[in-house]
């Protein structure tokens, strides 16, 4: 019969392998997903995976939208993966992006209509601190008493939606609004709005920054101690206790640093392609990015790659709906499902299948 | 501000079934988690079984019908899980998350066809003299026959668990899968079992929502039901009889932050809105501070992986 032996060393091969086979999976079952849906799957996968890129008149479009939408899910996903390898389960990172919005564009509102290429930077910093305040709520309660940081974020993704919607009926309501729930446009006046430096791909400051943290994100994870004390609390947190690792500081910096990611993420969308913030600001990226993060093997270099891929089925999605009708919510399905099979083929990564007599 | 309209009576009915869609599916969990398994999918497991019933309820006019369909479906969600856990050895965090996502994005994906539609009309338990009684009549008669049918399951799960010799098993294999195993039972086939029930009252708990309690299909609709509900296991220490006691306070805080909103206190409803929420963290936080009992009380495989090397 066949069996699962466990491999000495996890396969170097396989780790490479399993997220392409994952892929193929998915575009497979998706076809069949869309087929039941009465939608052409070869014309759906092909309007998915290819016409973003070379589609006649689709294509520029799409491309001018790939890094818009991989941006801010390489930021977060970047983020989450050294809280993931550390064994820091952050699920919050939709309300950290919330948060950091808020409190970015709350410092923008107050400095409203200050001009001065210091206003974003400064909105930054205090997006960074509001995601990463947020998300010191669930790192305090686990250090503090031990409560589970997997409930608290994901808890606090809710308080977060609700927060937005009480801030744009409240203080940062447009004065000028007509009573709309929804706050002034920061894409309105220049100081408040992200710059874009390479329209046709579609990479504003925040990709840069994305790209930026990612090399930074590697540095650390492979070349410093603390990337190494991080993996060490994951991989055997008895043995990083003996050398001398404080869980409580892992717990704290991981997270700290994934919603301060998350929280600039929330921003660069703010004070871009969202303009403004509604109660429709927040679309999922903070657990698109838990998908993006995984996919990329939780390596920073692999998250760009999975980032983009992930942008693709979002633009892909899109075209599907507008030309062949497709529910908006079969995307969000194809997504899931490539998590799944990413789960099951990552089997071989540690194991590996022998066939064996049965012994009786 | 009038306080005169808010009636205890109507208040704990209403209560209860703000907390059986919850109980429902933490009463679920709890038997996974005993077995050793977390799953933390049952916000997915419980959409779709939102959007199943609800879908089967329309086509066939019946309560029943659909009732049965979300728990079929809410289990067979749950052996997606089980077999990814199970067999291929997947992490149960990431998998239990990928289930949520998945399932939060299938049930939008079936339910679009099904908004602003009204299902077939729930059969009460109504007792002609009985629910006529004044305080007793509504609070202990006045109810639909799925409340009556949770705190039966609680007292079934109960039962199971700590009085039969079954539910002595699961509860070893959740303990220390090794010496469950070397001792011959199949563990993985235990899991399996006990990963289907959890998934087939997530389901169950998710029709009550889309059946009874709202009742219309609306994505999204379970709105971070399934997540309390795990919460509520840690709320309850694994123990059948709290898990009642952890639903019926979410219910409680539920039905009053609502009931304020209603009477136009003068804060701003999506701070009211916040409070079940706010209040699950700081339950999670005083049952998880005292760390001697909490690693007491929680079954000592619970997440791990089991691989028989033979």
């Amino acid at each position: 019969m066949l069996r699962l032996e466990p491999r000495l060393q996890p396969s170097r091969p396989m780790r490479l392998i399993t997220p392409v086979l994952a892929v193929l999976l998915t575009m497979l079952f998706g076809g069949l997903l869309f087929a039941a849906l009465g939608v052409d799957p070869v014309e759906a996968i092909k309007l998915i995976f290819w016409d973003p890129f070379f589609h006649p008149t689709y294509g520029a479009y799409s491309m001018s939208q790939l890094l818009v939408k991989a941006g801010p899910l390489i930021l977060i996903a970047v983020g989450l993966s050294i809280g993931f390898r550390a064994g820091v389960w952050n699920i919050g990172a939709e309300g950290q992006f919330i948060m950091g919005a808020i409190s970015g564009g709350a410092v923008g509102l107050a400095l409203y209509p200050a001009a001065g290429i210091w206003v974003l930077p400064l909105m930054t910093v205090a997006a960074a601190l509001g995601g990463f305040l947020w998300a010191m709520i669930p790192a305090l309660l686990k250090i503090k008493f031990n409560a589970n940081e997997i409930l608290v974020s994901l808890m606090l993704v809710y308080v977060a939606e609700n927060f937005l919607a009480a801030m744009v009926t409240g203080p940062l309501q447009n004065p000028q609004g007509f009573g709309f729930p929804e706050s002034r446009s920061f894409t309105g006046v220049d100081s408040t709005t992200l710059p874009m430096l390479y329209q046709p791909l579609g990479m504003h400051a925040g990709v840069v920054v994305a790209f930026i943290v990612v090399i930074a994100a590697y540095v650390m994870m492979e070349r410093h101690l603390l990337g190494f004390q991080i993996k060490l609390t994951g991989e055997s947190p008895r043995a990083a206790k003996f050398a001398g690792v404080k869980p409580a500081v892992i717990v704290a910096i991981t997270l700290g640093i994934s919603g301060a990611l998350a929280g600039m993420a929330g921003l660069f969308e703010l004070t871009g392609p969202a303009g403004k913030l509604t109660t429709n600001f927040p679309v999922g990226y903070g657990f698109t990015a838990i998908i993006v993060a995984f996919l990329g093997r939780l390596n920073p270099f692999g998250i760009v790659l999975a980032g983009i891929l992930m942008a693709l089925t979002y633009i892909g999605g899109e075209l599907t709906q507008l030309t062949l009708g497709m529910p908006a919510a079969a995307i969000s399905v194809f997504q899931g499902m490539m998590l799944f099979f990413l789960l099951a083929v990552d089997v071989f990564v540690n194991y590996r299948l022998v066939w064996k007599k049965e012994v009786k | 501000m009038d306080f005169s309209s808010l009636s205890l009576v109507a208040l704990t009915v209403s209560l209860i079934g703000a907390a059986t869609p919850i109980l429902l599916a933490a009463i679920g969990e709890l038997v996974v988690e005993k077995s050793g398994v977390l799953n933390l999918g049952v916000e997915g497991m419980m959409i779709i079984g939102a959007i199943a019933g609800f879908a089967i309820s329309v086509e066939t006019g019946s309560v029943w019908t659909g009732m049965l369909a979300a728990m079929a479906a809410g289990a067979v969600l749950a052996l997606i899980f089980g077999f990814l856990t199970q067999v291929l050895l997947s992490n149960q965090v990431a998998t239990g998350l990928a289930l949520t996502l998945f399932g939060l994005g299938l049930a939008a994906l079936l339910g679009q066809n099904y908004t602003g539609m009204k299902p077939p009309p729930s059969p009460r338990l109504d007792i002609p003299v009985l629910s006529d009684l004044p305080v007793v009549g509504p609070l202990l008669f006045g109810h639909d026959f799925m409340i009556y049918f949770s705190l039966l399951i609680v007292f079934a799960v109960w039962y199971f668990l700590n009085r039969t010799r079954a539910g002595l098993v699961l509860r070893a294999v959740g303990e220390n899968h090794d010496a469950a195993h070397s001792l011959g039972y199949n563990v993985v086939a235990i899991r399996m079992a006990a990963i289907a029930f959890g998934g087939a009252l997530a389901g169950l708990g998710g029709a009550y929502l889309s059946l009874i309690r709202v009742p219309q299909w609306t994505e999204g609709m379970t709105a971070g039901a399934g997540w309390i509900a795990l919460a509520i296991v840690v709320f309850a220490s694994w123990k059948p009889g709290r898990v009642i006691l952890g639903a019926y306070l979410f219910g409680g805080v539920t039905i009053l932050q609502l009931n304020l909103q209603a009477l136009g206190i003068s804060i701003s409803p999506a701070f009211l809105s916040m409070t079940p929420y706010l209040v699950t963290i700081i339950v999670l936080v005083i049952m998880s501070a005292d760390r001697r009992r909490a690693s007491l009380n929680a079954p000592a495989s619970l997440g791990r992986i089991f691989h028989a090397s033979h």
